[in-house]
Formats: C-alpha cells, structure tokens, sequence
C-alpha cells in the first residue's frame, strides 16, 4: 500500500543548492587539459556558392593546431545529417557540418579553427579568406512556394513536401456549404529565437587507450547524441559516453543532433586531443534552430447559434536552409488539434513545407501545439465577434464535454480526459471577468485613452508522445517510451535511474517524491542519477512535456517491481505468505502479527548478501521497467489575460494574467507552478515581443540580446494560478505533462486581448509581435474612435 | 600587463592580455566559474558580479579595469557553509529553474536590496530589468527578492 506523504507537496528543490552557490557545472565550466577551441568561420552571405577559401594567413597565426574547411572534412562523415522524423515522399536536403559547396543561410558554417585559446581561434577564424559568389535569398514563403529561387536546385522545388489530414473529405464541404456563419482568418506565426540563457557547448574528449570518447554537450538528448555520434562517425556506441551536465535551459532547440556537436567529436578523435566549442549569443541567433515560421489559414463554419460545425486548416511552413532532426514533423505535431477543446465534427488539415535560405526551424517550446492552439482560439475570437456572442460564452456552446470523454477526436486521437467548462469557470472568476469587462464597457464609454482588452484562450494539448507504434505510423525513428532502474542499496539508500534528462525541469525532486512514498524512506535517502549514458544507458530523454507522464510512470513502475520482488524475499525470511504482508512506513509486517516486520534496508541487504533468499531469486534488490504509455496524455485549461493600450502610442501593458491548468494529479505545484510561470512569459513574449526578423536579403537583424527582445521582469505582473484535476486514465498516477502548457495558452490569449482592446477601432488582428508601432498602425487605420 | 585585485576576499596578481574582459577573467584564469556568459552584447545580465559592492556585468568591464577593486562572485556570497538570505529566498520560493541566470540575479537583487532595502514589487520588477531569465517567468524571482528584503532589519 503507498502511502502519500510527499506527492502533492510543495517539497523544495534539491537541485537548487549548487545552482545557487555556483558550483553546479554547465559544460562550459567544465576543462579538459591539452583541449583546443574550436570557431567556426560563418556565411555573411544568405545564399552563395563558395568559390574559394583561403587559409594560409589564419593557419600562420600564433596557438592555431589546424584550420579547416568542409571539402577538408568530408570525410569524416559517415552520412549527412540527420533528420529523424522524415515524411515519406518528401524532398529532403542534404547537409553536412560544415558546408563543401554551397551557403544556404546566414551562420551555415564554411571552416573551423583549431587553437589553443578561445581568443586565438577567434582572432583566426577572422583571417580566414572566403570567396563566395552570390546566389539570390529566398526569404519570403509565398516566393519560396513559387520556385523563382531554388534552395537546393537539385530537389527540383522548394517545397518539401505536403500533408494532408482529411478523414471525410465530403463531410467538410457539406459543413461549409451549409453554414450560417463562417469566419476566415489568416495568420502568420513569426519566427522564433529559443534563447536558453545557455547557449549551446560541447566538449569532446578523447581516451585513446580504448579508442573511446567523453562527449559532454548543452542538450536535451544525450541518448539520441550518442546514438548519431556512433552512426555518423563510425565510433561504435558502446565506446561513446554522452554526458549532459548542468544544462542552462532547452526549450526544444536543443533536442537536435547539431554539426557542432559532429565538428568536435570527427576532430578530438583526428587531433587526439580535447576540442571545446562554446556559442556566443549572436552566433546562437543563426546557428541554433529557430522556432514557429508559419502562415496559417483557418476557416471555421458555423451554425446560425455559433455552434462550430467544421474546421479547414492550411499552413505554410518555413523549414529553412535544411531539413534538421525534426523539422518536417514540427507543424504537423498541431495537425491534430486545430479544432481545439472544441467538439467541431468535420475537420481538414493539410500543410505545405517550403526551403528558405534562413536558418533552420525545429522544436521551440510546444512545437506545433502552440501553432493550432494560436489558430483555433483566435479564429474562436473572431467569430464570437461576428456573433456578437461574449467569447466565454461561445466557448462555452462548443466545449467537448466531460461525458464525451473519452472523446474521439475528428482528427484520429482519444482525448483521455477533461473538463473544460470547470478549468474556464474557475478562471472567469480568479479573474473577475464580469467586473473587467464592466470596466472596459466604461473606458469605452468615456473613450478613455488607455483602453482595456481581455483575452482568453481555452486549450488542449497532447504531450508525451506514445505508444511507439503510433509513432512508427507518424515516420518518427524512435519509439515513445522511458526507462528506470531503482536500485535499493545494501545499506537501505536508494538509488533512481532515469532516462529523461532533466535541464531545469526538477526531475531529481519529483522522482524522489514519487519513490518516497512508495517505499516508505526519506527523499533525502534516494539519489536521482540521469544524463549520462555510462550511468543511464536506456533512455529517450527530455522534450514535448514527456518526462512525468513517460519517465516519472516509468520511475514509478519499476518501484512496484522492486516493492514486488522485496515481499517475496520478506515473505521467505519471515515464513509468512506473500499476501498476508502489508508494506507500510518502508517495512513489510505480518498481519495479525505486528512484531513480526522486515524493514526494506534488512531486504535489501539480504538481497546484496544473498545468503538466504528464496530458491531460484536472482540477488540483489533493483528492478528496471521500460514503459510504453498506451496513449499520450491531454492537459487542457483557460488562461484570461487583460492588456491595457495607451491609444496614443500603442504601448501595450500586460496588466493582469491568470491561468487555471489542470495537468492532472500534481507531484509537486510548486514545480508545476514554476513551469507555468515561465511558460506564460515565454508565449506572452511571441504575442508582444519577439521576432526574428529577416530583410531581403537574409540578413537576421535581431541576431542580439539588443535587438531580439527576451523580455525581462519589468515587462510583466505578478500572475494568478489555480488549477482542475482531472487524472488521466493513461498511466497509474494520473498525470499529465505541464511543460509547455504555459506557452501554448499565453500566445492566443495575449493576442486575444490585445484585438478585443481595439475592438472599436474594428481591428480583426495584428501581426505579432504586437509591438507599439503596429498597434499604433492598427489604430490609424481603423479610423477614429 | 599586470592586474592585482581581491576576489571574495582573496587577492589575485596576474599578467593578462590588456583586451580580457573581467569575467573571462574570473572564468579562466582564477577559475571561478559560478559566473557564467549568456549573450554578448551586456543585454542579459548572467555575468553579474559585485564590484566594490555594485552589481556590474562582468562583460562590460575588462579586467584591466578591475585593478585594486574587491569583486565578490556568486562562489564568495554564502559564508561558512550558511546560504545568503538571497539565495536561501530564491531556494525557497522557487527562483530558480535551470539556474543560468542564477549567480547574476542572485547578485543583482543583493546589490538592488542594498540601494533599497525596502523595494516595492515594481521596484524590484524595475531593478531586476538589466537580468533576463528564461525559465521562471521571473514571477519567483520577484517574490524571492520581496522576501529576502523583508528579511532586512528596517
């Protein structure tokens, strides 16, 4: 029997200690002696052939080992890089870490440096001499999709490929055809600087008398890492160790296999010595993958009470210069969910990936939920606005409800449970929605110049990606589930193994919270091991608000094995039946017969000395599970932010956000809260902030901290946070992921206010981010109030 | 050309390089390496020391310039094994999550709390703009700070 002592507690972190004393380690504090530096000599140019380059006066320079381009190195590689969630038929481009021929976006690395300081090789990559011969950008999607200008000539197009999600075709045109009302919007998701506030690092080190290699890296996957090092280098993997230290944040962009990371690992083992490479922020802006980059068209009918009766959806989708690990999958991880929390029956998605000569796109927080959620609350807005019905209302007409679940998507999934109306009840009032918009009717009224817009954003998303056969079916190469051993010690502490790879996210918490309470011990007695692929070798690591539903089942899974398999050495040692032991408190005691107990420490140690265990028990007292959830798991809730809008300026003003998520039974709120803190402030910051923004001629000129506006504390309130819990009948704790839900809601939410603010003016959207000149724009155009 | 300064109390003398900026300094050369490097363009606020007591980016500062000045990094805060009052607020009410930021913001808000031991919400909101965080929605950050100034005898 479990007994819940920790789970649902706010237990403060343990990871916090050396975070705050600054002796945790991130890659970059790391130092391996005799190690190189590692510069990349970048493209200036978006799209050009390389006609020479010219390395005689760098490779003179004082501290430099070696200097090299990428016709020198093509050799090294086993393949070119990968791209693991391919589309069949798609038209995929080629590419290697460093670029033999061709540039295809600002950043596309040309050469390397090797010197012996960070600063030599910075002032050696700057000697490098190329000759490039210009080659028209491709930049805007709609041009990208006509073929004026070919990315990659030798696929034929720019277009990557099309999907399509149309289960019953007829039934779409009959929903349209036979509408009362139907609401067509365009809107254009920009692109996105991730921005961890580490960027990426590597450090590569050679142990030559085993031929083996210590690769540490800033990623979220060091087992995907390990497994690409060995396939593109020819390493053997049982020879790779792949160690993520402390890792300063991912937010998906470093769920990818980088050419850095192939660059440094090709060169300890050539040089035999240690090769570090560390990003700079504004090489991060174009060499790490950037987020979002779409158009989205979405038509919603409806009948003549607003009921949504079917939704038709097309996106245009920026891959960048090349396909990376994910990039093809990313806007289709939404193709499911463009109807929303809404039960719409007819539904049609289709999408049509394009090449730019820009950098990249992959996973950026959400990656694709984010995208449809955006699309679907706002196009909810928009027709409440042609109804005329208040938007909660209208929500409220098309909820799924609780009874429907579980619910049967149009799109093909099971929804496993929810209760939509309740979490947008319960925001309403945390927010007091009736006295808001009172307030706004009398700003209104006195045509006051700060108006008030009040946004809300009802979402659903679906996270934990599993089983892995619905995976296969989505061309996805690796499986869905996660690994843990537990471990109890011979002295009773307890060791955790898991396979996610936490880089921020507080799995060391959670875990022990999770096993204390199964085993009856103390947290401070269990010990969480991750992220090295020496200690924890089986794993699928850490993206799309896998880890609890996954990894924490598995971690919870593999303790009852270990409850399982300690009974049985109990029930020897005791002579008791098996059934008649109750495990309470960390002992197992006879029933009816309370002196009768065998604590899980003397368990333990009976299964280390295994002088006495039952005939044919293999010893030791450690179990590994290996879970495979049956379905994904789906958080949902409403988030309700207010903006004030100084009409004079549009200066937009965050006043106010509240948020009720119900990611199912929580393990520890304070983390929950935490991650839709952050969450809120990084989606609100897609809405009014952040853009990646290219000119015509490729060139990113917000490539700083400077000119790309990561927003800071002043930018923001105080946010208020409740919560529903609704368990998911996906695995035996209840719970869901709540990883991204923060940014998935705040985008439209924010949005959404922003437009209700400028409700008089008659303005039906701005671009984001919604900066002060473009709702100043906005403004002027829609006349006078 | 010679540099000698103290550094959480310790006194350092070094031949560097005139253009090494402070916190390479204090990275690779005293090998301190709680400071850590988020951007390159002093926007982000990660390589916040404390110079004579004022938080000041690492970054901006060249450690020519740090000649004869007491710097206090994120390793010389917590004294004797015992957390600041700052770091122990941020451990308690969840400031932190990846813990980039941490050793900057932590020193930020101890140089903040400092010039104002009293802050409103928005004066901590106002003083903390110069340290972007990625992971927290700076809404613990916030409510760290307010606690460990109300921790501040008045």
């Amino acid at each position: 029997m479990t007994t819940t002592q920790f789970v649902g507690t706010r237990l403060l972190r343990r990871e916090d200690a050396p975070l705050l004393t600054g002796e945790g380690r991130y890659v970059d504090d790391l130092v391996a002696p005799g190690e190189l530096h590692m510069t990349l000599v970048r493209s200036p140019l978006a799209h050009a052939r390389i006609r020479s380059i010219d390395t005689a006066a760098a490779r003179a320079m004082p501290g430099v080992v070696a200097v090299l381009t990428g016709a020198d190195l093509l050799g090294e590689w086993g393949g070119p890089m990968p791209c693991a969630f391919a589309i069949p038929g798609m038209h995929a481009s080629t590419h290697y870490p460093v670029a033999p021929e061709t540039v295809h976006y600002i950043g596309d690395p040309v050469a390397v440096v090797l010197a012996d300081s960070a600063y030599a090789s910075k002032d050696a990559a700057d000697a490098v001499v190329v000759d490039y011969d210009p080659l028209e950008a491709v930049i805007d999607l709609e041009d990208a999709l006509s073929d004026r200008v070919l990315v990659h000539p030798e696929l034929g197009t720019n277009t990557s490929h099309v999907w399509e999600l149309n289960p019953n075709p007829e039934a779409v045109e009959r929903a349209f055809a036979s509408a009362a009302h139907v609401v067509k919007e365009r809107y254009v998701q920009q692109r996105l600087l991730p921005s961890p506030m580490e960027p990426r690092g590597v450090l590569a080190v050679p142990q030559p008398h085993g031929g083996e290699l210590t690769f540490y890296s800033a990623t979220q996957v060091p087992h995907f890492v390990q497994i690409f090092l060995s396939l593109l280098l020819g390493i053997p993997q049982q020879k790779i160790r792949v160690i993520a230290p402390k890792v300063g944040g991912g937010f998906g962009c470093k769920l990818e296999i980088y050419g850095e990371e192939l660059l440094c690992a090709a060169l300890a083992r050539k040089l035999g010595r240690p090769v570090r490479w560390t990003e700079e922020r504004s090489e991060a802006a174009t060499a790490t993958i950037q987020g979002r980059g779409q158009i989205q068209d979405i038509e919603l009918a409806a009948d003549a009470d607003g009921r949504i009766t079917g939704v038709r959806v097309h996106l245009l989708a920026d891959m960048g210069g090349y396909l990376m690990l994910l990039t093809p999958q990313i806007p289709l991880l939404g193709a499911f969910l463009y109807h929303g929390v809404y039960d719409t029956g007819a539904y049609a998605f289709s999408c049509t990936g394009v090449y730019t000569t820009k950098t990249p796109t992959d996973a950026y927080r959400g990656a694709g939920r984010p995208e449809a959620t955006y699309a679907i609350e706002r196009a909810v807005d928009a027709l409440a606005r042609k109804l005329g019905v208040d938007p909660a209302e209208l929500r409220r007409r098309n909820f799924i409800k609780p009874e429907q679940f579980p619910y049967q998507s149009p799109g093909g999934l099971l929804f496993d449970s929810g209760a939509y109306e309740a979490a947008l009840d319960k925001a309403l009032t945390l927010a007091g929605y009736s006295a808001l918009r009172a307030e706004q009717q009398d700003r209104r009224a006195r045509k006051d110049v700060v108006q008030l817009g009040i946004g809300l954003s009802s979402y659903v998303e679906m996270c934990g990606l599993a089983p892995s056969r619905v995976l296969a079916s989505l061309n996805y190469v690796a499986g869905g589930w996660e690994s843990s051993t537990v471990r109890v010690l011979p002295t009773g502490k307890v060791q955790v193994v898991s396979g996610t790879s936490p880089h921020g996210q507080g799995h060391e918490t959670s875990w022990s919270m999770i096993v204390a309470d199964q085993l009856g011990v103390s947290p401070d007695d269990i010990e969480v091991l991750h992220s090295d692929t020496a200690i924890a070798p089986n794993g699928l690591d850490t993206y799309g608000s896998r880890s609890l539903p996954v990894g924490g089942t598995a971690v919870y899974l593999a303790t009852e094995k270990v409850i399982a398999k300690a009974r049985t050495i109990a029930a020897h040692q005791l002579e008791a039946a098996e059934e008649d032991l109750v495990y309470e408190g960390g002992a197992f005691a006879v029933r009816g017969s309370p002196t009768s107990t065998m604590a899980l420490g003397a368990i333990a140690f009976e299964a280390f000395s295994a002088h006495n265990l039952p005939d044919g028990m293999e010893p030791l007292l450690e179990a590994t599970t290996t879970w495979d959830p049956p379905n994904f798991v789906f958080p949902f809730g409403t988030h309700i932010a207010v903006v004030e809008i100084d009409t004079d300026t549009g200066d937009v003003t965050l006043r106010a956000y509240t948020a009720v998520d119900d990611c199912g039974n929580q393990v520890n709120p304070l983390i929950v809260e935490g991650q839709v803190h952050g969450g809120i402030v990084q989606g609100a910051a897609q809405a009014l902030f952040e853009e990646a923004v290219y000119d015509p001629d490729g060139n990113l000129v917000t490539a700083t901290f400077a000119d790309y506006l990561v927003p800071s504390a002043a930018e923001f309130p105080s946010f208020a946070l409740d919560h529903t819990v609704t368990p998911s009948p996906t695995n035996p704790m209840g719970v869901k992921g709540i990883g991204e839900a923060g940014t998935i809601a705040s985008t439209p939410a924010v949005m959404n206010a922003v437009v209700d603010a400028l409700a008089p003016w008659n303005v039906r959207d701005i671009d984001m981010p919604a900066s002060p000149w473009r709702v100043w724009k906005a403004i002027q155009a829609g006349g006078a109030q | 050309m010679k540099v000698s300064l103290t550094v959480n109390g310790s006194s350092h003398e070094h031949e560097v390089e005139p253009r090494l900026l402070l916190v390479d300094y204090l990275r690779k050369v005293v090998g301190l390496t709680g400071t850590n490097i988020g951007c390159d363009t002093s926007s982000c606020g990660a390589c916040t020391v404390l110079v004579d007591g004022e938080s000041v980016k690492s970054c901006t500062m060249l450690a020519a310039q740090a000649r004869g000045r007491a710097i206090t990094t994120i390793e010389g805060l917590s004294s004797g094994g015992e957390l600041h009052p700052v770091q122990r607020a941020f451990h308690e009410h969840h400031g932190l999550q990846c813990g980039f930021c941490t050793p900057g913001m932590v020193l930020a808000a101890v140089s903040l709390i400092a010039e104002q031991p009293h802050p409103t919400e928005e004066d901590v909101r106002l003083g903390l703009e110069g340290n972007l965080c990625r992971c927290t929605g700076y809404h613990n950050i916030v409510k760290a700070v307010l606690a460990a100034a109300e921790g501040v005898p008045a």
